[in-house]
């Protein structure tokens, strides 16, 4: 499997797409337990990105992730912004000026991800968040070597087994956390958002290996 | 133009930004600060997104920040979530001499915000005022 900007781009519009479907559906789980607005905030960004980077299929891969970061930081409003912000900046920077990635590019670009949002949002494993989804699947993506769509597969199960067991614990970040106990018996909206885009960067690669 | 008019307790010019999802909420904190400081130091407000939703944008807080700098430091105010952590990444991207002159209060956001401002009109220094700010976290209004 190799991905080159043009189909990197094509593979963030996938993501786009998927967060426009589930707008709705995010915004509802927000409604339960935060402001209601994490699916019009995403959707509201993804496109925005959409249009930023539809004419940079020329560009390497680390510019187009390090604009689709600058890009949900400005426009998202809510914290998704600088969370999904810092992971897809950090993504940028860690893959750098190639014009290609492959499967093994992907521990690296999740790790790069998770400790930024971990570093953004002062936040663990277990308190309700965007970390709860994605912790899991980089630790299976990195667990065996070479990367194949298997591991994948593997990778966003992880992360939607992560988006359920968010129902059963405690939010320990933002508005959520104001709700204490209350917010169990929910889940969470961001892990719910991380998930999604997952699935949708697997779906994409998925397919274009059949 | 506001016409600055120097104190004289201190020499330094701290600027403010009050940084809030909500544009009115920060317009009506700045409303309510300017009535006592008048001018003598500069206040901005950096909140909402620009398609007028409540939230916070990165580069509009930057752009704040340059536009009420005057050599001596700038106070960011959030008011709470995405406002920090997006007042964090603005001050990252900023540039120096700015960048290590800018700083973020750990403060309630009104109380904070009128403390610092009343500060920074006494010419006060950024650690100053921005420990003026700090210092409203366990205020008590009832005696």
């Amino acid at each position: 499997m190799a991905v080159n900007s043009a189909e990197l781009i094509e593979i963030i519009n996938l993501i786009a797409h998927d967060i426009q479907e589930n707008k709705d559906f995010l915004t509802e789980l927000d409604s339960a337990i935060g402001d209601a607005d994490h699916g019009i905030n995403m959707s509201k960004g993804f496109k925005a990105v959409n249009e930023k980077i539809s004419t940079m299929g020329d560009k390497d891969c680390g510019s187009i992730l390090k604009t689709v970061g600058m890009t949900l930081v400005s426009t998202v409003g809510g914290a998704s912004g600088p969370l999904y912000g810092t992971a897809f900046m950090r993504a940028g920077q860690a893959v750098g000026a190639k014009k290609e990635l492959d499967f093994n590019d992907l521990p690296i670009i999740l790790d790069a991800a998770l400790e930024g949002i971990k570093m953004r949002g002062k936040a663990e494993k277990g308190e309700k968040t965007i970390i709860d989804a994605l912790e899991p699947a980089v630790e299976v993506l990195k667990k065996s070597s070479p990367v194949d769509i298997k591991l994948m597969e593997e990778a966003v199960k992880a992360a939607k087994d992560g988006v359920e067991y968010t129902k059963g614990i405690i939010a320990k970040k933002g508005r959520a956390s104001y709700l204490g106990e209350r917010s169990i018996g929910h889940q969470d909206p961001g892990a719910t958002s991380c998930y999604i885009m997952l699935a949708a960067v697997y779906k994409a690669i998925h397919d274009k290996n059949n | 133009m506001i016409n600055i008019v120097k104190v004289k307790w201190g020499d330094a010019l701290v600027g403010i930004v009050l940084v809030s999802h909500s544009k009115k909420m920060a317009d009506g904190a700045k409303e309510i600060i300017e009535q006592v400081i008048r001018g003598k130091i500069k206040i901005e407000v950096a909140a909402g997104t620009s398609d007028n939703r409540l939230g916070t944008d990165v580069f509009l807080i930057e752009e704040k920040v340059m536009e009420v700098f005057d050599g001596d430091g700038v106070l960011i105010i959030p008011d709470l979530g995405s406002a920090v952590m997006s007042a964090e990444m603005a001050i990252e991207s900023l540039e120096e001499p700015i960048k290590s002159k800018t700083q973020l209060a750990d403060s309630p956001f009104f109380e904070g915000a009128i403390s610092a401002a009343m500060e920074a009109s006494f010419g006060k220094s950024l650690e100053e005022v921005k420990q003026a700010a700090e210092n409203t976290r366990g205020m008590k209004k009832i005696a």
